[in-house]
């Protein structure tokens, strides 16, 4: 089954309620996903610098020093903050590739889970709750969000299986479906270059998009595509780093809702998810249509 | 009137007191509060209660019901009304995929637009849509009326047998073996009862008529292409 969440937010003075809003959200959707939980914030920018979100399963020993002798190998400042299995490195843009790199050589069990100017990803397995919990997520502001509980189905419950996905600079996706040509794509992708870390179909969905954006499609026009090259069922929430979409398959059996107001756009898997939302009642609350492109910017 | 708070007294309570009518009704009027889209609200009733829901329900709200008006004041989730064998529901907002979807009898009134699937199998329903419906409704339809006061969306009536099909707007594509068929006075006099009983002042005449060809009764290798 799996249950989707997202927010984006139009009225900036909910941005510090971001984190507790998508947490009740996800924590609804339990019953839809109860293998691993995951969260895609977007934050506020800070000029120059770009943020890496890593996780370990060693992160008390791992994380210990990994700012310092990152700093220290590419002789630039990097500052770290850890949260539970996580941690968020902050350095100059102009180093993040290489980071990427090094991280890979200093830490090589660390995994990183997303890289931009403004994205962090979190992902855990167990229940949405327990995964919340432990990496506050509820404590947590920004623009706009996405949410995944799995239910697993193409591959393993492990952390690399949990969404959210991200290929690209601050790019995400999370899914409720299942792709059928994901190995012939993942194939493919990988020979144009584009790292794909897992098993999963979810993530060749996501690889896809960013292959197509770097081939100078527009977000909206790379979920057109997908609607031809992605074979299966499929409800996407995308998220960029002032956007927000929303595409499902043709045949459009896995469920989706969405709510706007002046203050926000929201989805969901069902509609039980938005109802904590504040104006809910008032709502423009509708089904996305089937092979249809949904898009917000900030 | 009985009241029953669904966030406090919990769904299997609910249910439990809404079939356990059906040996001799006590309470016939039941309003259900704070409903917030929880799945599965009034179903199984085998009585003739009225059972109000004062908001959004999720999914299969109403289903398999027999007997009682059951009227969701806000939309529903999916499969609402799904096989119902008689009795009415009444949702005054929007509905989910496959509504009333393999009932047997009874009838179901969308105020606002049904999804995708409205209909898909219905066996004896009647369905009337003010608004809307999505594609694939009344897919491998048996039995029935399914109204739409609106505009249909792709491959309606697919793989139909024998339910009729009454479509006021336009109508996106039409579904394998499904054709636009004469509209007759018996047709136009079922259709004015049935927009009667579902509140709707829509006038029978504007709509057109949809059913089977009957060509996939019966294999027939020159419609190979069409199974």
């Amino acid at each position: 089954m799996c249950g989707i969440v997202g927010l984006f937010l139009k009225d900036a003075s909910l941005q510090p309620e971001l984190g507790s809003m998508l947490t009740q959200m996800l924590v609804t959707m339990t019953d839809r996903g109860p293998d691993s939980a995951g969260i895609a914030i977007y934050g506020t920018e800070v000029p120059g610098q770009a943020r890496l979100t890593v996780q370990s399963d060693n992160a008390q020993h791992d994380f210990e020093t990994l700012a310092a002798d990152l700093s220290r190998a590419l002789d630039t400042p990097v500052t770290g903050r850890v949260n539970g299995s996580h941690a968020v490195l902050s350095l100059s843009r102009d180093y993040s590739g290489a980071a990427r790199d090094m991280i890979r050589a200093l830490r090589p069990d660390i995994r990183i889970m997303s890289d931009g100017d403004v994205i962090e990803i979190y992902k855990e397995t167990g229940l949405p709750e327990d995964v919340a919990t432990r990496l506050s997520l509820a404590q947590m502001g920004g623009t706009h969000g996405v949410g995944h509980t799995r239910m697993a189905t193409e591959s393993a419950v492990t952390t690399e299986g949990a969404h959210p996905f991200s290929t690209g600079a601050d790019q995400c996706l999370v899914h409720n479906g299942s792709l059928s040509n994901h190995n012939a794509l993942r194939r493919r992708l990988t020979r144009e270059g584009i790292r794909i870390g897992s098993m999963n179909d979810t993530e060749v969905g996501a690889a896809y998009l960013t292959w197509r954006m770097r081939e100078g499609a527009m977000l909206g026009e790379a979920l057109e595509s997908s609607l031809a090259d992605l074979d299966g069922f499929f409800t996407f929430v995308v998220g960029t780093k002032d956007g927000f979409g929303v595409v499902r398959d043709p045949i459009a059996c896995k469920p989706a809702v969405m709510a706007e107001t002046e203050q926000y756009v929201a989805f969901g898997s069902e509609y039980r998810a938005l109802v904590s939302l504040p104006g809910i009642d008032t709502a423009r609350v509708w089904e996305p249509e089937p092979a249809t492109v949904y898009f917000w910017n900030h | 009137m009985q009241q029953y708070d669904l966030e406090t007294d919990g769904l299997r309570g609910l249910n439990a007191a809404l079939q356990a009518q059906a040996a001799e009704p006590e309470h016939t009027a039941w309003e259900v509060l704070n409903p917030r889209g929880s799945h599965a609200i009034a179903v199984g009733l085998n009585a003739p209660l009225d059972v109000t829901v004062r908001g959004p329900a999720g999914y299969y709200c109403g289903g398999m019901n027999q007997q009682a008006n059951v009227r969701v004041q806000g939309s529903a989730g999916p499969g609402v009304a799904e096989n119902m064998m008689s009795g009415r529901v009444i949702v005054e907002g929007d509905a989910s995929q496959y509504a009333g979807a393999t009932g047997h009898g009874g009838l179901l009134v969308i105020k606002g637009n049904a999804s995708s699937r409205c209909g898909i199998s219905m066996k004896g329903i009647d369905i009337v849509v003010h608004g809307n419906i999505g594609h694939m409704s009344a897919f491998m339809a048996q039995g029935g009326s399914l109204v739409v006061c609106g505009d249909a969306g792709d491959a309606l009536g697919d793989s139909i047998y024998e339910a009729r099909l009454f479509v006021r707007g336009s109508v996106k594509s039409l579904g394998t073996d499904c054709v636009e068929k004469e509209m007759r006075p018996e047709h136009l006099d079922l259709l004015t009862g049935l927009l009667e009983r579902a509140e709707s002042d829509a006038k029978p005449e504007e709509f057109r008529r949809y059913g089977s060809a009957r060509k996939l009764y019966n294999f027939d290798v020159d419609h190979a292409d069409e199974y």
